[in-house]
């Protein structure tokens, strides 16, 4: 029975929380949904590790969906890279459900919310499934779900802005889904399959046509659209700002990195690095868009008031440092790229739940509400500065490791601007970062914001010093993650396993 | 005969309109700003994907994919089944984002009391300047607050003791 179980767990982050979707609607309240939405994220999050754990150990964990054998049958490919990305997913889902609790009371209207929980188990289908499937089209299908529940829960913000800046993402969402039906759509008419390993193997023949280049562009655009890459980023300041707290914190934590996951999957596993890199130009429009995206991103994070949208400024310019990692097309690139995804979700996440304590304390965040915050909320203050120091890369952070595979990567191909670009970007982290924390520490507060001293709920609080907790120990015992991220990278590029 | 079917202009009908339906769908939601008529747009964008991957599945000659008994099914050529089951996932997705699309409209209209996306951002960049001149008027304020040094401490220069107080 428990072997049983135990082979049914690729299936199984992707049926549990698409089952629990509808109890949570069906209990109705907002208690009960809170637990399911809890209990089944925590199992989720158990069974990814074990299956992170058995990919560890046997390199990849095949599942044939509902017994079809695979080239026919939808197949779930878990290999080390997948199941790093679906660690990242499951644990930022696990660790919002206990954020979320006190932070939706205090943000939506009590009988909405149970809603938030069960379109947040959607999003966590969709994102689960995009990670796991090896099935183009599947793929597909997954993006939308896990869009679709995203523009609910944003509209589902407290300010009436939310309603806009979903129906934005919206459009521009499923432009972005619909380029990438139509790049799946070229190469089924030149392969005839679905499956990603299939296709891969039948592209071998026909790579040359301007058909499978013209399916290559097309799904580049699309993936770079839910990835917000810098020229495609217009959709992600205002959705991060006006969704509800905690619903910014799982969305910036996962969805641009899931999507960055299908581009690099789509890219070497599919059309591989030769065609993309080697006889398209690919890799030299990547590095140009994501310095643009590190540069301009930072410089705009600079000019904000609201402290939110100047953390979604930040990831657009973070995305930057991701997709130049995937763009050089190395290992060390790759391993570069998957250690910031990772870290970057921790540094985002711990970031976004402190600025969401501090607006559940005074129900705005502009950095003048914030201010003289220090004396007041220590703990969070705290958590801000050491997600601060992390996503500025401070040695002993999360960041800092990152950055430095990332510095380690260019240099071996001496690509010394690209390594002086990532400098200017880290020092314009220190002067919006430097804002926010100046404001929090050596300001009086606001005019008739006088608030007695006093925490966010504990919960509330263990959700973010976990999360500052592990941006510590990474940033400490980097060797461990790196050593996972590099064998994910070596296996997607092929070579020893 | 086999040429004029697949290479000329008439041959490949279905794909110009494909291409023309999308360009026509994709200007739609560029350049309107009624939110409803983008969705129209959104639409049109998405069918023209519909029947680009039903075109793909032709076989000329061909008939409905659904099996036929008798003499008349030992002959019968299908058309290709798997394009046609993926659209219908497809028109599934598009049908929901549709659906959320309009329920998003009429929240917008209940919100701003307009669909005209120029109206909305009006409102929006109105009060979004008039918040953002509100913040700055309290930034000043807490930087004037701040305690400097009166104008006449002591600065560190080196001073006369013995001139007279003027």
């Amino acid at each position: 029975m428990i072997v049983q179980l135990f082979h049914q767990m690729p299936v199984l982050v992707v049926i549990l929380p698409l089952m629990a979707a509808p109890l949570c609607v069906i209990a109705h309240r907002a208690l009960p949904a809170w637990l399911i939405h809890t209990a089944v994220s925590w199992v989720v999050f158990g069974i990814s590790f074990l299956l992170f754990v058995e990919t560890r150990v046997a390199g990849r964990v095949v599942y044939a969906l509902g017994g079809w054998a695979p080239p026919f049958g939808i197949e779930l490919v878990i290999d080390r890279f997948s199941a790093i990305v679906l660690l990242l997913v499951t644990g930022m889902s696990a660790l919002t459900s206990l954020y979320a609790r006190a932070s939706i009371a205090a943000e939506l209207p009590r009988e909405r919310a149970y809603l938030v929980y069960a379109a947040m188990l959607l999003c966590l289908c969709g994102l689960v499934g995009m990670t796991v499937t090896g099935d183009a089209f599947n793929l597909f299908v997954f993006l939308e779900v896990s869009s679709l529940a995203s523009y609910s829960l944003i509209a589902m913000g407290p300010s009436r802005r939310a309603l806009l800046s979903s129906f934005q993402y919206l459009i521009m969402g499923t432009v972005g889904g619909t380029f990438l039906l139509i790049g799946i759509g070229f190469l089924y008419v030149m392969t005839g399959t679905l499956n990603m390993a299939d296709i891969a193997q039948r592209l071998q023949g026909v790579a040359h046509t301007h058909t499978v280049e013209a399916g290559l562009a097309f799904i580049v655009v699309g993936l770079s659209l839910k990835a917000a890459l810098f020229p495609l980023h217009a959709w992600l300041p205002n959705a991060y700002t006006y969704a509800p707290s905690s619903v910014s914190v799982f969305i910036a934590a996962t969805s641009t990195k899931v999507a960055v996951y299908a581009l690099i999957r789509f890219v070497f596993t599919v059309f591989g690095a030769d065609l993309a890199f080697d006889s398209l130009p690919l890799g030299d429009v990547l590095i140009v868009l994501s310095v643009a995206a590190m540069l301009s991103g930072s410089l705009a994070a600079i000019f904000q008031t609201d402290v939110k949208r100047l953390l979604a400024w930040s990831s657009v310019a973070q995305m930057g440092y991701i997709v130049l990692g995937f763009a050089l097309a190395t290992g060390a690139g790759l391993t570069a790229a998957l250690t910031h995804m990772v870290n970057h979700g921790l540094i985002k996440g711990a970031l976004f739940m402190a600025v969401g304590a501090m607006f559940w304390r005074m129900q705005a965040c502009s950095i003048n509400d914030i201010a003289g915050l220090g004396k007041r909320m220590p703990w969070t203050c705290a958590a801000f500065v050491v997600g601060g120091l992390s996503l500025i890369g401070f040695p002993g952070t999360a960041g800092f490791i990152s950055k430095w595979v990332l510095l380690q990567a260019l240099m071996v191909d001496h690509h010394w601007l690209l390594a002086a670009a990532i400098l200017v970007s880290s020092l314009l982290a220190v002067i919006y970062i430097g804002r926010v924390v100046e404001s929090l520490y050596f300001r009086e507060p606001a005019e008739g914001r006088k608030v007695a001293r006093g925490e966010a709920p504990a919960l509330m609080l263990v959700a973010t010093w976990t999360l500052v907790a592990l941006n510590i120990a990474v940033g400490l015992f980097g060797a461990a993650e790196v050593d996972a991220t590099r064998q994910a990278a070596m296996s997607l590029l092929g070579v020893g396993q | 005969m086999q040429m004029l079917l697949t290479e000329t202009m008439p041959g490949l009908f279905n794909y110009w309109i494909v291409i023309v339906l999308m360009m026509i769908g994709f200007y739609t939601v560029i350049a309107h700003d009624n939110l409803v008529k983008k969705i129209i747009g959104l639409n049109i964008f998405q069918t023209s994907v519909f029947i680009f991957y039903i075109s793909m599945g032709q076989i000329t000659g061909s008939t409905a994919p659904i099996l036929m008994h008798g003499a008349a099914g030992q002959q019968a050529v299908y058309a290709h089944p798997l394009p046609q089951v993926l659209i219908l996932t497809a028109i599934v997705v598009g049908l929901s984002t549709t659906a959320l699309a309009l329920a998003l409209v009429v929240r917008i209209h209940e919100a701003y009391g307009s669909i005209e996306e120029d109206d909305i951002l009006a409102a929006d960049y109105q009060r979004g300047t008039q918040e953002s001149q509100k913040e700055q008027e309290r930034m000043a304020r807490a930087r004037a607050a701040e305690r400097h040094a009166s104008r006449d401490a002591d600065d560190g220069r080196e001073q006369d003791e013995d001139a007279p107080d003027s």
